[in-house]
């Protein structure tokens, strides 16, 4: 092959490539996006229904209720202006306790009622960190309610 | 020793790696060579005081030091003296020191194993090298001392985070860092060669080995992450496609798209201005990796840092490092065109097809990796990328690559005539697709289409990669180190395909709730708890649940899962109890108390797994194997070598 046709077969099989790993990249994307939401966006219906999604906040105190002897678990992630109940079936993460940080990944069953069926839930590694959504969308909370307070 | 003299340490090492920057880059510019002599003293001098600063952290962590912020930080003093080691790497400071003893380490090998090259190339890639090193002194020094006092002294350490209190990831870092900071050898080589404006085959050949090793303990790295993740915090699961992992997997990807392209280089004269490119994609990738995990802009479990000075620091140094050499690369690349043709079926065109689907699966994901880190940059909302996204852009390119590579490797260059061993292939694919069909209903007693075209591909690299070493040695020819090294990778992989398809297909877990006395099966296998009771560790207090696994009657072990509590940093840890086996694992793990005396379990059976780990360390052997082949230790003769340079120079 000449050096000529090899540079244009090169290029040819370049943009072959990209276009193909584009359109892959692409598809899986739509696919495999997953939106963090905190309880007041879930409480406000800003999640489109039937959407896997994620959502994090606080443990509730308190909130923890489990079936004895099931693995079946109840508990209210807040960020202390709403609340969204999770459920889940399955072992809960090591760092997973009350008063702590927690991200769940699921989708909403009944929208009125705030229930979350969770698929995984993780929890925070180590004493000193809550995920970043969470603390920020905290922080976003504790804003607007100072704000609100100042207002009125 | 005290840390102070470790941090004067290190500053004279970054005022060495400048002295080498310069002595390096000036001392090969026309009428400066008198400098060069000053290159390789430099770069020992710094070596030895990165090795004193990094000693003396070591004393300190030995002697429980804790008016040292960092060891009262990390260590403890009930901490068992071999983590009080491993804990120096255990959070950012210190592994950045770690980063750059590796640096120093890689940096005098090349200063010792060039003296046969020509000087003046010799002394630009020690002044590449010289510059990376001190970007990262400078780093350490400006934003990430590991040195700082702390005032008045703790009275006892913080303690090393549990999850990194373990032997697999006590070395996981270091062999992971001697990875990635491996592939700044090869990116100074492609500097190197682009200030020169020239590079021949006798370049490919000098930078041949270097990758090779670098890739071979990236290998070993990254297989003892997931190795280690497997077991101490995976709850079972081998590969998360977190960001972390994939900071660590790209320049993986890289690195092996690279050693394939440098093969065409060295024996081909082509490809040259690609692989220049790669060399400098694999060390930036490495570098962006560091900046992932350690600037805190990822948080998990790697990420120790949330400082965002150092991630400004950090920053500027991949724009100068990345866009430096890739302005450079812009300029002089035309230089580097080459004429020699080949035709549609050679090994070159097979390597091309190798490069492009590395590196498509390379690029796809990054896309995945740093989208979600745009997105959060702009204020766009917060998002993350699930795992089937990487899993489908990963697995694309990586099927049609494996059944190329099962024909390419055979391909002859230039223009191949695959008649000779077109038979043996066809018999190998029919027999690999018979297994696939036959081994998993005997063994599992089902099939899919995935785990069919997955068992096909692993089972026909490995076959095929058999057939170059056993036809050779049945006539009775020399095996030379390249193609044993080389088979012996891909036989690796054929491996790691074989247990990574089987454990995906039919891997079986279950979480369930289990009380004194209770059974349960899962697949062929019966659980039986028979209690839980309490036990003490060195520094950690235990729940630890005895568990009689026992397959069609028979008892096969008995597992000793623990729920761990830590004294001082007093986070729950799960300790699996695993029965590893060839073709088998089965893990049991412990998950909170129900009441009732009851509690959580996840049982799995794991197939093959080990095949996993296994076929990545059978791969960084055939890189091993592939570096003593003897023409890398050739010596050639000053005046050969420059007049062998001279003559391609032109072409």
């Amino acid at each position: 092959m000449t050096p000529r046709r090899r540079r244009m077969m090169f290029v040819a099989l370049i943009v072959l490539g990209v276009a193909g790993a584009t359109t892959l990249a692409l598809s899986a994307f739509r696919d495999n996006v997953l939106y963090f939401y905190s309880p007041s966006d879930v409480t406000a219906g800003k999640v489109p229904a039937g959407r896997t999604f994620r959502v994090g906040g606080m443990v509730d105190k308190g909130s923890v209720m489990r079936e004895p002897g099931s693995l079946e678990v109840k508990f209210i992630v807040t960020d202390f202006a709403h609340d969204v109940t999770v459920k889940y079936s399955g072992v809960l993460p090591d760092l997973f306790r009350e008063g702590q940080g927690v991200i769940a990944r699921g989708r909403l069953v009944d929208p009125q009622g705030h229930v979350f069926v969770a698929d995984e839930v993780l929890a925070k590694h180590d004493e000193k960190y809550m995920p970043p959504e969470v603390a920020e969308s905290l922080k976003k909370t504790h804003e607007a309610q100072r704000a609100s307070r100042a207002s009125t | 020793m005290s840390v102070e003299l470790g941090h004067f340490a290190l500053i004279l090492a970054f005022c060495l790696a400048v002295a080498q920057s310069v002595f390096g880059l000036v001392g090969a510019m026309p009428g400066k060579s008198y400098l060069q002599s000053g290159v390789r003293p430099a770069v020992a001098g710094q070596f030895v005081f990165v090795v004193l600063a990094f000693a003396s952290l070591a004393l300190a962590f030995q002697h429980n030091d804790f008016s040292v912020l960092y060891v009262a930080s990390n260590s403890n003093s009930q901490l068992p003296a071999f983590y009080r080691f491993a804990a120096i790497w255990g959070a950012h400071e210190g592994s950045l020191l770690l980063w750059l003893l590796v640096l120093a380490c890689w940096s005098i090998a090349v200063a010792a194993f060039t003296k046969n090259m020509p000087a003046t190339f010799v002394s630009r890639v020690l002044g590449v090298l010289g510059l990376v090193s001190a970007g990262f002194a400078l780093f350490i020094l400006a934003t990430s001392n590991p040195f700082a006092r702390l005032l008045p002294a703790a009275l006892d350490g913080r303690d090393l985070n549990p999850l990194l209190q373990d032997p697999a990831l006590a070395i996981h870092p270091p062999m992971l860092y001697t990875g990635y900071v491996g592939f700044a050898v090869p990116f100074a080589f492609a500097v190197a060669a682009l200030l020169e404006g020239k590079l021949d085959p006798v370049w490919a050949r000098w930078v041949r080995p270097w990758t090779t090793v670098a890739w071979m303990f990236l290998t070993v790295g990254i297989a003892l992450g997931s190795w280690w993740a497997y077991y101490e915090l995976g709850w079972g699961g081998w590969w998360f496609w977190d960001p972390v992992e994939n900071a660590s997997f790209m320049p993986w990807l890289a690195g092996t798209a690279l050693i394939h392209s440098l093969a065409v280089t060295e024996k081909r004269g082509l490809f040259k201005s690609w692989t220049l490119l790669l060399a400098i994609f694999a060390f930036s990738l490495s570098l962006v990796g560091t900046f992932l995990v350690r600037s805190g802009v990822l948080v998990s479990v790697h990420a120790f840092a949330s400082d965002p000075s150092r991630g400004m620091f950090i920053l500027a140094f991949l724009v100068i490092c990345i866009g430096g050499s890739l302005s450079l690369y812009a300029w002089r690349a035309q230089r580097f065109g080459s004429t020699a043709g080949f035709a549609v079926v050679s090994r070159e065109s097979f390597l091309l097809l190798n490069n492009v689907l590395l590196v498509a699966a390379a690029s796809l994901i990054l896309v995945g990796t740093l989208y979600p880190l745009f997105l959060d940059a702009l204020h766009l909302g917060k998002i993350s990328v699930g795992p089937p996204y990487f899993a489908t852009v990963f697995m694309i390119p990586m099927l049609p690559l494996l059944f190329l590579l099962a024909v390419g490797m055979h391909a002859a260059w230039k223009r191949a005539k695959l008649e000779s061993v077109k038979t043996k292939l066809l018999v190998m694919v029919g027999a690999s697709i018979a297994l696939a069909i036959i081994v998993p209903l005997v063994s599992y007693g089902s099939v899919s289409v995935l785990s069919v075209i997955g068992f096909t591909a692993g089972m026909w690299v490995l076959l095929s990669s058999l057939i170059e070493p056993v036809s050779r040695w049945r006539a009775g020819h020399k095996l030379s180190a390249s193609v044993l090294g080389m088979s012996v990778a891909h036989l690796g992989l054929g491996v790691f395909v074989l247990g990574a398809t089987v454990v995906k297909a039919y891997e079986i877990e279950k979480d369930l709730s289990l009380t004194p006395g209770q059974s349960v099966t899962l697949g062929n296998y019966e659980f039986k708890l028979n209690d839980t009771r309490n036990v003490v560790g060195p520094n950690y207090d235990a729940i630890e649940a005895t568990v009689v696994v026992s397959r069609l009657g028979r008892e096969v072990t008995v597992l000793h899962p623990q729920k761990r509590t830590y004294r001082v940093q007093t986070n729950p840890m799960t300790e699996a109890g695993i029965d590893p086996g060839w073709n088998r694992d089965v893990f049991v793990a412990m998950g909170e108390p129900l009441g009732q005396g009851a509690w959580s379990f996840r049982l799995q059976y794991k197939p093959l797994v080990r095949f996993i780990w296994i076929g990545a360390v059978i791969m960084a052997l055939g890189g091993f194997i592939g570096v003593t082949d003897r023409r890398y230790r050739a010596r050639v003769p000053r005046s050969a070598d420059e007049a062998a340079r001279e003559a391609t120079v032109g072409a």
